[in-house]
């Protein structure tokens, strides 16, 4: 059998395995055949999401509902001196207390020591304040800076706080910089950024005899269930995660997580359900996070446009997690690199796949580069662009996203020239992406004698749009419309299912639900077809009709070809096959700007997304997803920024007043240009229009005032800073 | 009364006292708990709130709220926020909890035709009111203009913040049937959307007030 390569995800993150390929390639129809694929097709679910009938892991209530807690340090770094739980066992109401370890070393703020369950969330609290923890204190480490002074504490136990050097060199360094034209030289850092999935992470956990039922905020029924299973000792077929709808995960919600175990060590101790949701605090602290970067960059070019020499030297921290890796040079070709990375462990909550994880970073940092060397250069930075970057898609929304910002009228020949305290500027930024998909899901269509449809898949949606995109290619398959489909997802007993990061959801997950409709059709076709004189050969599928393919007026309504099944009906399955998704997305934004230089405000005005996602399967969801990407990556680069306390460790943000994210009054104008490329099959599009939005924005800033902030978030003070920094050199 | 979050104890070790944070359960607890109880409690079930000393208000008495319509009677503390009481006690889980702390907007509810933040609002305090959630104006079959624009518009995504907005437009159209784009902008200035869906709910908004004169 062949073997081919195809990229898969795991807890977060995609990784390329080769696999045998199964049988059979698949095709979509060609665009003018398409019916309902590539149209807009509002959310299937979006009736029940505005009505508040939907139903969150939040919202799970149960008879006997018990509410979990979890006690968390409330210190960087300390080891657990004493632990009684003994008065908040004795509050009535109480019905279970876990210590997880009486001799704990916390590594951060938020490191779990205990938890309990209650009648109420209320006197759950009061149980909470009620546990007597006595710590000794360690000395703890909360910048990069503090974690690498000579003799500094370690932020873990055993292990150094700079780990191993990552290294790579191409070319000749040294030479091309010597020969360079000009070269750059700057230090930029970039903050850490919190998920704030507004579902908090949680779960709700119910044991009836060995077998555990579990409401999960999860990216993975499937992960969730293995993981519970494997530490309670069960068969999957006694644990089963459900996930019918989740309020956002960006790459954080993987696996059941400490929480997802403690719920159901707390519900079996208890014997009752119990719902244990974090809270605001917690999320900010304890379930992941963008790691931090701080890197020093010196590239160097021609005249003539060529960028021949980048070398970078980074640390980044991910807390007392890994994971701080990011691309570099990324989406540019440069024949002589020096990069070397470091990973640094401080105390704080550990990092967790974010949404196109080290992209937006490493776009800012690089775009910022490729800006200042161009000027230096005396090129075009658009120009500069084309001539350095190797992908053939992006050359093209070059021309796209440049016509429609201005590039050419908009903006600042000279930087920070125009006139006036409020002045205008003009920038861009790219990026790259993967996707991809592979055989990981199994859907089922299920046609009764009614005509009613059901489409099964254990997946989840995570906001993204998963479940209409399903019954949009089953409908297109079974020439039917997507809400006259009901689509049935986010439960492990629908059958295996896919993780969903990485962009790689909808290259799983189209493929066999194309499969399994066409399978089920078939089937329908072998039952109506001997009516017709004709064989399953002869038919096709469309507006609602079954019809002989040569001769379209002999067939019948789709009710009609149903009502000839028997009582059973048909019950197809459908897995991934090749031919129908591939992978690589490539997207250019372009954003102006307004800078008050009086204020230092920085007042986003438009932002230009242009990006390809192969064959569109829902124009109306995808187009949403870019929205939300800019947005987020706006929010990136100007607002959110986790802080920490120097002294104590811990974070003097913990909420949604002083962690901004983005709201209404920053919303620019949002232009969203998406390619069509549907030979390319589905690729996925959740990831990439976050990443280049950031890049963009800093480059505006940079045209608007002529000065490079160079560090994220670009706030006023650091805008104002910046403006006196340069008028002191003037 | 202080209270404070077991996690949030300062470190005895260095001797400093770093400013307390305000945690709203303590804040309310300490000033807005009693003087709720005092103002709106028939029931003599908390008296000992009167008189209270440091130690934890647990008092349950049962209250009536009329929600969506219906008068439901609740048992509740005095502390219990409005949004506890309609989302643990009376299963009414349209409005969200996320921030818990009125910074958010996901749990907007109106309370006499008033946009109020469920999370900020004591339970007690919302007897005799007329209170709406996103389940009081439409369900999926017979939906608000406001609902079915937010649908067409595909003004969400996770949904999480859904009921919220979906809640604040409604608010906004009831007393202002002409908004601008601006006064959408500034009505939904308190609700936070992670997914980042404002410009469609942007669009949603403008429709439904074209809808709502419609007679739609």
């Amino acid at each position: 059998m062949a073997k081919i390569k195809v990229t898969i995800n795991e807890g977060g993150f995609e990784r390329e395995v080769e696999i045998e390929a199964p049988e059979g390639t698949g095709s979509w129809p060609k665009p003018d055949q398409m019916h309902v694929l590539g149209k807009r097709t509002t959310r299937l679910e979006a009736p029940d999401k505005v009505t508040g009938r939907a139903r969150y892991t939040y919202d799970v209530n149960l008879p006997g509902l018990l509410y979990g807690k979890i006690i968390r340090s409330p210190h960087a770094h300390a080891r657990i001196a004493k632990i009684d739980v003994t008065k908040a066992k004795a509050l009535p109401g109480v019905k279970a207390v876990i210590v997880i370890d009486p001799n704990k070393e916390v590594t951060y703020q938020g490191d779990e020591i205990a938890a309990l369950a209650a009648v109420s969330s209320d006197v759950a609290e009061d149980a909470a304040r009620l546990i007597d923890i006595q710590y000794d204190l360690l000395p703890h480490v909360a910048s990069i800076d503090d974690a690498r002074k000579p003799g500094a504490p370690r932020a873990i136990p055993n292990r150094d706080n700079v780990g191993r050097e990552e290294r790579s060199e191409t070319g000749d360094v040294n030479s091309a910089f010597a020969a360079a034209d000009a070269a750059i030289d700057a230090n930029y850092s970039t903050q850490v950024q919190t998920h704030v999935c507004l579902e908090t992470h949680g779960v709700v956990c119910k044991w009836d005899g060995d077998e555990l039922t579990v409401w999960a905020s999860t990216q993975g029924v499937q992960g969730v269930r293995d993981e519970l299973a494997r530490e309670f000792g069960l068969p999957a077929s006694k644990v089963h995660a459900i996930t019918e709808h989740m309020g956002g995960g960006f790459g954080s919600k993987f696996g059941a997580g400490v929480e997802g175990s403690i719920c159901a060590r707390l519900a079996k101790d208890a014997k009752a359900p119990v719902k244990l949701m974090l809270d605001r605090k917690e999320e900010h602290l304890a379930v992941g996070n963008r790691p931090s970067i701080q890197i020093h960059m010196k590239a160097a070019g021609k005249k003539t446009g060529e960028l021949t020499a980048l070398e970078t030297d980074s640390y980044a921290t991910g807390g007392v997690g890994g994971g701080a890796g990011y691309p570099m040079p990324y989406v540019y070709s440069c024949p002589n690199t020096r990069i070397a990375k470091r990973e640094v462990f401080i105390n704080a909550g550990a990092a967790r796949a974010f949404r196109a994880p080290g992209c937006p970073p490493a776009a800012y940092l690089m775009e910022s580069t490729m800006d200042d060397l161009a000027e230096k250069l005396g090129v075009d930075p658009l120009e500069f662009r084309r001539k350095n970057d190797p992908n053939q898609t992006r050359q093209k929304q070059y021309d796209m996203g440049a016509e429609r910002i201005g590039w050419a009228t908009r903006r600042n020949k000279v930087p920070g020239s125009a006139p006036g305290p409020v002045k205008r500027g003009i920038g861009m930024g790219s990026g790259a992406w993967g996707g991809g998909g592979g055989p990981a899901d199994i859907v089922t269509t299920r046609i009764h004698r009614d005509g009613s449809v059901e489409v099964l898949c254990g997946v989840q949606d995570l906001g993204t749009g998963t479940r209409t995109a399903i019954g949009v290619v089953a409908a297109e398959e079974l020439g039917l419309q997507p809400h006259e489909l009901k689509v049935a997802i986010g439960h492990t007993d629908y059958g295996p299912s896919n993780g969903s990061g990485g962009s790689v959801t909808i290259g799983s997950v189209s493929p066999a639900a194309k499969t399994s409709a066409a399978n089920a059709k078939m089937q329908l076709f072998q039952k109506v077809a001997p009516s017709l004189g004709v064989t399953a050969n002869d038919l096709s599928a469309q507006n609602g009709r079954v019809f002989v393919t040569k001769d379209p007026a002999k067939g019948m309504s789709w009710k009609d070809a149903c009502a000839k099944l028997d009582a059973a009906g048909i019950s197809a399955q459908g897995s991934w096959i090749p031919g129908l998704n591939s992978s690589g997305t490539a997207g250019t934004q372009f954003a102006e700007v307004e800078v008050d230089t009086e204020t230092g405000r920085v007042r986003p005005l438009r932002v230009v997304a242009v990006h390809d996602c192969g064959l569109v399967v829902n124009r109306l969801t995808a187009e949403s997803q870019i929205y939300g990407g800019v947005l987020m990556g706006l929010s990136f680069a100007l607002l959110e920024d986790r802080i920490l306390d120097g002294p104590t460790g811990r974070m003097v943000n913990p909420n949604m007043e002083d962690y901004k994210v983005v709201g209404c009054l920053e919303v620019p104008q949002i232009d969203v240009i998406l390619m069509d490329m549907p030979e390319r099959g589905v690729i996925g599009l959740g990831e990439p229009p976050v990443i280049p939005t950031a890049a963009a924005i800093a480059n505006a800033v940079y045209n608007a005032i002529g000065v490079r902030v160079r560090d994220l978030p670009i706030t006023p003070d650091k805008v104002l800073t910046a403006l006196s920094a340069k008028a002191k050199e003037a | 009364m202080e209270k404070r979050d077991a996690d949030d104890r300062p470190p005895r070790e260095n001797g400093r006292r770093p400013r307390r944070p305000i945690s709203r359960r303590g804040f309310l607890a300490g000033i807005g708990g009693a003087a709720a109880v005092a103002g709106a409690l028939t029931s003599g079930s908390c008296s000992r709130a009167a008189d209270a000393g440091p130690k934890p208000l647990s008092g349950e008495t049962q209250i009536t709220l009329r929600v969506n319509g219906e008068d439901r009677k609740v048992t509740v503390e005095p502390r219990t926020t409005l949004l506890d009481a309609l989302r643990d006690r009376l299963d009414v889980t349209g409005p969200k909890k996320v921030c818990d702390r009125g910074e958010c907007g996901a749990c907007t509810v109106l309370m006499d035709g008033q946009p109020v933040y469920a999370c900020l609002t004591l339970a007690v305090d919302a007897q005799g009111k007329q209170i709406t959630t996103v389940e009081g104006i439409g369900t999926p079959d017979k939906m608000h203009p406001v609902q079915q624009a937010f649908v067409e518009h595909d003004a969400l995504m996770c949904g999480f913040c859904t009921p919220g907005f979906v809640m604040s437009v409604k608010a906004l159209l009831d007393r202002n049937p002409n908004p601008s784009p601006d006064n959408v902008r500034h009505a939904l200035a308190g609700n936070i959307c992670r997914c980042g869906t404002y410009p469609r709910v942007f669009e949603a908004a403008l429709d439904a007030a074209k809808r709502v004169k419609g007679g739609a």
